[in-house]
Order: structure tokens, then C-alpha cells, then sequence
């Protein structure tokens, strides 16, 4: 194992489960807020007020779901992997209750960064499912997702799976890019359709910046998910400490 | 007092929510033999894999001559004998290419002394038969042949008289006490009554400590 | 400097002992050595019958196929690779040599590679006539997997390496793994295929070669970790 070395304090803070936990506690309401705030203005705004696009009509607005919930599921893996490698180095149990935390909500965008591209494709292209480069990146992705998953349920001593699944993530992220422009050019190879999702002519703002709001809002919902996973982790496994039970009797 | 071969501080292990042991402390110095006790479950194979690395799963300090041993931890490895559970023997190889291949990782061995060292285990003859047709008890004896081989100053060995007849016993028990009174150490744990009284300490897991001891139990 | 010098000739040691250890553990189980070689032959079989024996379709996706088959009989010999050494002790005595891990690892790599990935290599012509791969991809069929087998028995390891102390570790590896197999699929037929049809394959070896390189320095580390988190347990 690599050699530690200093770092800022607080970082070392971030390693003890109950200040975490309290600052999590006290983040959670103000991403909430954020979320709910930021995906209303961008729904309402994307749906029903964003022009339509000439080509695609209205369909098109399932980019308001589509688009953040696939950036998401690649940031949430990049995260789980910077998680478990802070694990690794340092021994932090947080962390490792972050990286397990990870697994499913990345999982769960990926799915739904697929059926909303699903749903799209249906208007768009007449068929359900097409080897769309994008689309082809997500599905591994998910697998990638499944992969972690499973190695973390099928060991059962906590410690261990959270480090196999440490380093199954940073394999991972070695692999991301290559699987990316592989599958890339791949695609360019075998060009199945004439219309891609990533050539698109520049969006208008009004169309764009509600798509930003909805990428932000996504985000806020992710680390209010995340922090909520990441509580029930931190009690789960501290259960036996005298602050939990103190929280638990006091409630 | 000179710094201690291995000391442990403060250790604490638990497992499937379960205290093994914690504020565990003791040393061991050059010539010493210390025997881990406790009943069944206690933790003893489990402290004995944290002592050797095998195992990270344990809060506290373990220092060999006097740092910290994940920063020396190739120095310690090549001081290291440990004799597991597992014998480490393949099946489809004869006891000397096991043997070989152990000398070949570990730089204090000595490979002109295999011929020797099978004999001593009672397994003169049996050089060039695969393990697989020989019994559980000589397979292990193929494992023990290393006490033999090594120069290494530390043994870890992990019930290494089981399965071994009561004349191995006595031959294993007398090996051990010789390596002590070179200058080595051994920890170990077993379920025998070992004959040897010079040098030895007992440390005890989840039971009652016995007097003299130099350590906390749970 | 003499002392470094030492070193250096003893890891070398070190590998080509391990190396030779693992081969003659394969030459003695040498049955063992076939099954994946029939599965290779077995799976390829199956796409004529299940698909199409219509030599045009065929010669279509034969450098597919041979690669899909490649990948899945490399799969099949993985779990293999460190269990007997976990089942028998000799991976704990591994880890606690003071010789580099990641070192003893690539050897073994290299051994498995050479029992499992060369032989069907070698064979994948006889896969290739029998699928009707045109003359001029055949070459570079054999070439193609030639660089791309090694990178497979890498990234297969390290799904082995993490999963050896489980009991249903041969499923789990097949999770764990095949999606990283994708880039090697994707440009080992794509360098078949452009051969098939007159184009130039440097760049595809190529990269091909550069997965591989990037494989062997960083495989063996990552498999080293979860064979130490995998021994932990």
C-alpha cells in the first residue's frame, strides 16, 4: 500500500464518520432545496416553454432528463472511483461508505440515461434500441456498474468487498476512456444512421440554458441521494458506537 | 533494554462484529518463543496472520525492530518464515521442486540442504513422488521441511505440529527450542503441551490470562 | 551498485522460476490444457448451425466470431489461474516472499498466456477456413489476436485476482471482465476486417499493441492488490 502522506486537516476530518455524518446532516437541506428548485425552473421551462426543435418536433425535450442523467452516471463514476482510491491510500472509512453508496445510484442513472434514450430513439429513428456510439458508452457503463456491484455483494466481509470494489473502479477508470474512443470509432466504422445525437448544430440559449439548470439540478438530487445513502451507511456500520446510540436514544 | 525484534501496541481486531481482542500488548525479543493461547474462535490464527501481513484487518501498531512494519516491510518478509494452515504445497509437484520453488522466492534458504531437510522430516525417498500420493500428515512434513532450509531469525507457525506423529513432535519441539537458542524467535500456537520451558512466553487470547503476563485481555 | 546489480539478476530469476514452475504445472495437467482449446472450436461451430452456413454471411462476420470465441474460451481458463495457489496455500507463501508481487503475478500472466492464449492463436486459422475469412485477413487474424490474447489474460487476471477467495468466483469474472474486453474486441476485428477488404491494419495493431503495453505495466499491480485484499479475507 502507498505511503501516506500529510494532508489538510480537514481532509482528515472527512475521515471520522460522526463529523461526516453532522455535516452531511446539516449540507443535506440546501441541496435539497437546490434540486427541487433548480429541476421545477428547468422542467417547467425546458417543457413547456423552450422552442421545438425543427428537425425532431417536441421529442426532442427528453433532453431535459436524457442528457443530465448520462453526465451524471459518468461523473458518479468518476467519483466512486476518486472515493475508493482515498479508501485505499488512506484507510478512510468514509470514503469507502461513499464508493458503496456510488454503485447503485450510478447504476440507476446509467438505466435511465438508457431508457430515456430509448424513448427517444423511438420518434427519432423508428426503433427502440440503435448502436448509437453514445448510446453503445452507456450500456457498458452499465455494466461496469453491475460489475462493481456484484463484487460488493458477493463479499461479504465489508472491509474486503469495499476494497475489491476500490479496485475494480480505478480498473475501471483506466478503461473508461479506451472503452469511449473505441467505441467511438467503432461506431464511425459501422455508421448505422444518418442522424447522430452528438452532431448536433449549436442549440439556441433558450434551449441550452434550461438544459443547464436540469445538469445543476441533477447534481444537487445526486449529492442529496448520495448523503442520504452515505447517513444510513455511516449508522449502519457505527452502530455500536456511543455517539449512534446516543442519537438513536435521543430521538 | 535494546529494541525488541517485534512489538505489537495497542492492537485491536474484530471480526463479524465480534472484539477478538483489543489494547493487545507484547514483544519479542531475539531468542524468545512466545505460544498464543486461547480456545477456539479466540482469534489466535487470526493475530498470527496480522503479525505475518497476511491480514490488514486490525487497528494498532506492529513494529519490527523498532518501525513501523508497513514502511519495512521487505526487510520483515525476508526475516519471515510462516508456516499456515495451508501447507503451500502443490499437489502435482514433488516435496524438493516445492521445496526449490520456496527457496527460490526467499533469499535466506539454503537449496543445496532439501535432500537433507526431507530426510530430517522423515521423508527420505519420497523426493520424487508428487505430493498428491502422499498423505495429509507428510504433506504437511513437505511443509515443514522449510524450518530446515530457513535462515530466517522469525518463525510464525500456525498449529504446525497437527497431523505430525508424536516422534515428529518431539523432533519439531526440539528444532524450535534450537532455533531460540540461536538467536531466533518463534510465535506459535498449538493445542499440544510443548515440552520446551527455556525462553517461553504464553500469551492469551479471550480467556483467563495466566500470571506474569504481559498483556490485557478482553 | 553491485548490490543493485544482484537484485536486478534475481528478479529476473524470480520470473523466469515462476514462469518455468507454472508451465510444468500445465505440462503435468496437460488434459486440462485442451478443453479450451474445443471450446474455442466448439462455439465457433456453432454460428453456422445457429445462424447461417451461407459462405457469403460468413466470411461476413468470421473475424467476429473467432474473436467472440477467443475472449469467452480466455474467459473460461481464467478462474483457474490462481485458484489451485489459493486452495493450497502457495499464494500466502507468495505474498509473503520479499520478492515483488506484481513480478511473480506478470510471470504467472505469461505462463497462462502461453497455455492458453498462443494455442489458440495459433489455431484461430482453422476457425478462420472454416468460417470462410478471406485469404488476405488470415495473417492478420493470427496477428491481431497474437496482440490481443496477452491483453485479455491481463485484464482477465485481475477479475481473477479479486475474486479467488470466493466460491462462485468463475461467474463473477465474467461480469467483472468482459466489459473491459470491449476495446480489444473492437479493434482486433476491426483489424480483420480491414485486411479482408484491402485496407491497411498498422494502425490497429498498433493499438493494439499500445493496450497491451499499457496492460503489462498496469495489470500486474492492480492484480497484485486483489490477490492481497482477496488473501486478507
Amino acid at each position: 500500500m502507498a505511503k501516506s502522506w500529510k494532508m489538510p486537516t480537514w481532509f482528515y476530518r472527512l475521515g471520522s464518520p460522526r463529523w461526516s455524518f453532522e455535516i452531511m446532516g446539516k449540507l443535506l437541506p440546501w441541496f435539497a432545496i437546490g434540486a427541487v428548485v433548480l429541476m421545477v425552473w428547468g422542467a417547467i421551462w425546458g417543457l413547456a416553454f423552450a422552442p421545438a426543435d425543427y428537425q425532431q418536433g417536441n421529442s426532442f425535450r427528453i433532453i431535459y432528463i436524457h442528457v443530465p442523467a448520462a453526465i451524471l452516471a459518468q461523473s458518479c463514476y468518476l467519483l466512486m472511483a476518486v472515493a475508493g482510491a482515498i479508501s485505499l491510500i488512506w484507510k478512510m472509512k468514509v470514503a469507502d461508505m461513499v464508493a458503496k453508496s456510488c454503485a447503485p445510484i450510478g447504476a440507476t442513472l446509467a438505466l435511465l440515461a438508457l431508457a430515456t434514450g430509448a424513448i427517444w430513439g423511438k420518434p427519432t429513428w423508428g426503433t427502440w434500441w440503435v448502436w448509437d456510439a453514445r448510446l453503445t458508452s452507456m450500456l457498458i457503463l452499465l455494466f461496469l456498474y453491475i460489475g462493481v456491484y456484484t463484487l460488493h455483494s458477493a463479499i461479504e466481509n465489508e472491509i474486503t468487498a469495499g476494497k475489491a470494489g476500490a479496485v475494480l473502479s480505478l480498473v475501471g477508470v483506466v478503461n473508461i476512456p479506451i472503452i469511449k474512443y473505441s467505441v467511438e470509432w467503432w461506431n464511425t466504422l459501422h455508421q448505422t444512421s444518418t442522424f447522430t445525437m452528438t452532431e448536433r448544430p449549436a442549440m439556441p440559449p433558450e434551449m441550452y440554458l434550461p438544459l443547464l439548470l436540469m445538469v445543476i439540478g441533477f447534481y444537487c438530487f445526486f449529492a442529496v441521494v448520495l448523503m442520504l445513502r452515505t447517513r444510513a451507511e455511516i449508522l449502519e456500520r457505527e452502530k455500536r458506537s456511543g455517539w449512534v446510540r446516543e442519537l438513536v436514544e435521543a430521538s | 533494554m535494546s529494541t525488541p525484534l517485534l512489538e505489537v501496541q495497542d492492537l485491536f481486531c474484530e471480526r463479524d462484529e465480534r472484539v477478538l481482542f483489543e489494547g493487545l500488548n507484547f514483544s519479542l525479543e531475539a531468542g524468545e518463543i512466545i505460544q498464543v493461547e486461547g480456545p477456539n474462535g479466540s482469534g489466535k490464527t487470526t493475530l498470527l496472520r496480522i503479525l505475518s501481513g497476511l491480514s490488514q484487518a486490525f487497528e494498532g501498531d506492529i513494529l519490527w525492530q523498532g518501525e513501523p512494519i508497513d514502511e519495512v516491510r521487505d526487510d520483515f518478509l525476508s526475516d519471515l518464515l510462516y508456516f499456515g494452515h495451508l501447507p503451500g504445497v502443490k499437489a502435482i509437484l514433488t516435496p524438493e521442486e516445492n521445496l526449490r520453488w520456496y527457496c527460490a522466492l526467499h533469499p535466506h534458504t539454503r537449496t543445496e540442504g532439501i535432500t537433507e531437510a526431507l530426510a530430517n522430516v522423515g521423508l527420505y525417498g519420497y523426493e520424487d513422488v508428487p505430493c498428491h500420493s502422499l498423505s495429509a500428515g507428510q504433506n504437511r512434513r513437505v511443509s515443514l521441511a522449510r524450518l530446515y532450509l530457513s535462515d530466517a531469525p522469525l518463525w510464525v507457525l500456525d498449529e504446525p505440529f497437527t497431523a505430525i506423529d508424536k516422534r515428529g513432535v518431539a523432533r519439531k519441539e526440539a528444532l524450535i527450542a534450537e532455533h531460540a537458542a540461536n538467536g531466533g524467535s518463534v510465535i506459535l500456537t498449538t493445542h499440544h503441551e510443548l515440552a520446551i520451558r527455556d525462553n517461553l512466553r504464553k500469551v492469551t487470547l479471550g480467556g483467563q490470562a495466566s500470571p506474569g503476563e504481559r498483556m490485557e485481555v478482553v | 551498485m553491485a548490490n543493485g546489480n544482484e537484485r536486478e539478476m534475481s528478479l529476473s530469476r524470480v520470473f523466469w522460476i515462476t514462469l518455468r514452475r507454472d508451465l510444468m504445472l500445465a505440462y503435468r495437467r496437460r488434459n486440462d490444457l485442451v478443453s479450451p482449446l474445443m471450446f474455442f472450436l466448439m462455439v465457433a461451430t456453432l454460428f453456422p448451425l445457429g445462424v447461417s452456413p451461407d459462405p457469403q454471411f460468413l466470411s461476413e462476420v468470421a473475424a467476429g466470431v473467432v474473436w467472440v470465441a477467443a475472449l469467452l474460451a480466455t474467459l473460461l481458463s481464467m478462474d483457474s489461474l490462481f485458484r489451485s495457489d489459493f486452495d493450497d496455500g502457495s499464494l500466502e507463501q507468495m505474498l509473503l516472499s520479499p520478492q515483488p508481487l506484481s513480478l511473480l503475478v506478470f510471470a504467472k500472466i505469461c505462463a497462462h498466456w502461453m497455455i492458453s492464449g498462443l494455442p489458440l492463436t495459433l489455431m484461430a486459422p482453422l476457425l478462420g477456413l472454416m468460417l470462410f475469412l478471406p485469404q488476405e485477413g488470415m495473417s492478420t487474424l493470427v496477428l491481431s489476436l497474437l496482440l490481443g490474447t496477452p491483453t485479455l489474460s491481463l485484464i482477465g487476471a485481475i477479475g481473477a485476482g479479486l475474486t479467488v477467495g470466493l466460491r462462485k468466483g468463475g461467474v463473477l469474472i465474467s461480469l467483472l471482465v468482459l466489459p473491459l474486453y470491449i476495446p480489444v474486441l473492437i479493434f482486433g476485428t476491426g483489424a480483420v476486417q480491414a485486411a479482408s477488404t484491402g485496407l491497411p491494419v498498422g494502425g490497429y495493431l498498433a493499438i493494439l499493441g499500445a493496450i497491451l503495453a499499457l496492460g503489462m505495466v498496469l495489470a500486474p499491480l492492480a492484480v497484485a492488490a486483489g490477490l492481497r485484499i482477496s488473501v486478507s479475507d
